[in-house]
């Protein structure tokens, strides 16, 4: 059976992690190969590297540093931030990342999700979707959150699906940073309402966070930063625990 | 050992020749026949949309010389859907090595599978040291039915072969290079089969 798969995700600027983390035995827990070799061995199924350089030295330097985890990761992952073209994307394909994820570039120009499904294949197109609950409405947002737009959340997965992205990456405003679990209803919603996979971000607090995510918001795989940078989630023993909740995993 | 990547235009190749640099294998990437052939090892990559990647194969007349290959040849993902005759996505005729059609799943599913899912009924060397229900990585819309080439099994929608041999060409359906220690095993055994 395909298992449920658990993501860490670092924040990168110009070459290195940001937001601490506190990994006991790493030896540089701001270098983004050491911290992925470390979650692969923890256990990770995939990782997500999002780029938040604003310079165009911290965009190049993002390619250096996503050759170095090809090179030393044997686990997939994905590279997103300030991705808006095809040559971009075959920038960092290159440079041996397995997927891209874009978020406002496809927004403005939602015709890109085309161009890279179709020069690149589904499989590597991630379209990342920060969304804000207001009035019983869920808008998407841009920049972080910060800037509504007119899209509604389901309509614009159901687009972006057709428009031939392979995965949707959910983010909820009104959870992210909260520690009181993952948006499960509109997850669930949004699982109905497309056929590729949903990763749902933004709440992961707990173990049990992860449980109903998986078991109420029908979430393919689920998504955090924090509890698991700061040690707060062992990845193992959270896939036991899932494990436990009958949810398949790979131990 | 001189490994070859058949480079043709498509696929993460880079991926695949770190993780035999991890294995302490430095690969070649040649699309240049001579190179190909002469090769003890070559790898048939492959990520993308089937009918153009056959372009892309026809174009540089590698269509012709990949089923006469006499080494121990591996294609991987889409690699390994193009060996097979024929593929639903784009209509593409393949290079009829294995004897079996590529179908896409079916909509009662979530298209593509994405992730981490095991192989069962393990039947070659390629799999030496993998136990049963081992996990690997796979991200595909197509898959080869089940048949008498198939060497492993995976579930998704239905049971479907996730491996293929016939004599010395392989293909894999799951991404070694990607699938950790399991996935590196398993690049490791294709390196020691006997020729």
């Amino acid at each position: 059976m395909l298992t449920k798969r658990i993501i860490p995700c670092l924040d990168i600027k110009n070459g290195r992690t940001v937001k601490g983390v506190n990994f006991v035995d790493l030896r540089d827990a701001g270098d983004p190969v050491e911290l992925a070799k470390q979650y692969a061995k923890l256990g990770a199924d995939e990782l997500v590297f999002l780029d938040i350089s604003a310079t165009l030295e911290g965009r190049k330097t993002m390619h250096d540093m996503v050759l170095k985890v090809a090179e030393h990761v044997n686990i997939p992952f994905t590279v997103g931030g300030g991705i808006s073209s095809i040559k971009d994307v075959d920038d960092l394909l290159k440079c041996g990342a397995d997927k891209i994820s874009i978020n406002s570039s496809a927004v403005k120009r939602p015709e890109l999700v085309n161009e890279l499904s179709k020069k690149f294949g589904s499989q590597c197109v991630v379209v990342a979707i920060d969304a804000k609950q207001i009035d019983e409405e869920w808008i998407v947002h841009l920049a972080g959150g910060t800037i509504p737009t007119t899209l509604n959340l389901f309509n614009w997965a159901k687009e972006v699906e057709q428009r031939g992205a392979g995965e949707i990456l959910f983010t909820s405003m009104n959870n992210d940073g909260t520690k009181a679990g993952f948006a499960n209803d509109a997850l669930a919603k949004l699982s109905k309402t497309v056929n590729i996979p949903i990763i749902a971000s933004g709440g992961a607090g707990n173990v049990q966070h992860f449980v109903n995510t998986f078991k109420d918001g029908k979430a393919d795989a689920a998504l955090a930063a924090s509890v698991f940078h700061f040690g707060e989630i062992a990845i193992l023993d959270l896939k036991r625990e899932l494990r436990e909740n009958n949810i398949t995993v790979r131990i | 050992m001189k490994l070859v990547i058949i480079d043709y235009g498509a696929g993460n190749i880079k991926s695949i020749q770190f993780a035999f640099k991890r294995l302490g294998i430095d690969a070649i990437l040649s699309s240049n026949p001579e190179i190909i052939t002469s090769a003890d090892r070559v790898i048939f990559p492959g990520v993308g949309e089937a009918s153009s990647a056959m372009k892309m194969l026809k174009k540089s007349g590698l269509d012709k010389l990949i089923p006469t290959l006499k080494q121990p040849v591996l294609g991987i993902c889409l690699g390994m859907q193009l060996m097979c005759n024929s593929s639903e996505e784009g209509n593409t005729k393949g290079l009829g090595i294995f004897n079996v059609d590529v179908k896409r799943f079916s909509s009662v599913v979530k298209v593509p599978q994405m992730g981490w899912n095991t192989i069962n009924e393990l039947k070659s060397k390629l799999f030496a040291n993998i136990k049963e229900g081992e996990f690997m990585y796979l991200v595909h819309s197509f898959y080869a039915e089940m048949c008498q080439e198939a060497i492993s099994s995976t579930h998704y929608q239905l049971d479907y072969a996730s491996a293929l041999q016939k004599d010395n060409f392989y293909g894999v359906q799951f991404h070694p290079e990607k699938s950790s220690l399991a996935g590196e095993q398993v690049l490791k055994n294709f390196i020691n089969i006997k020729s």
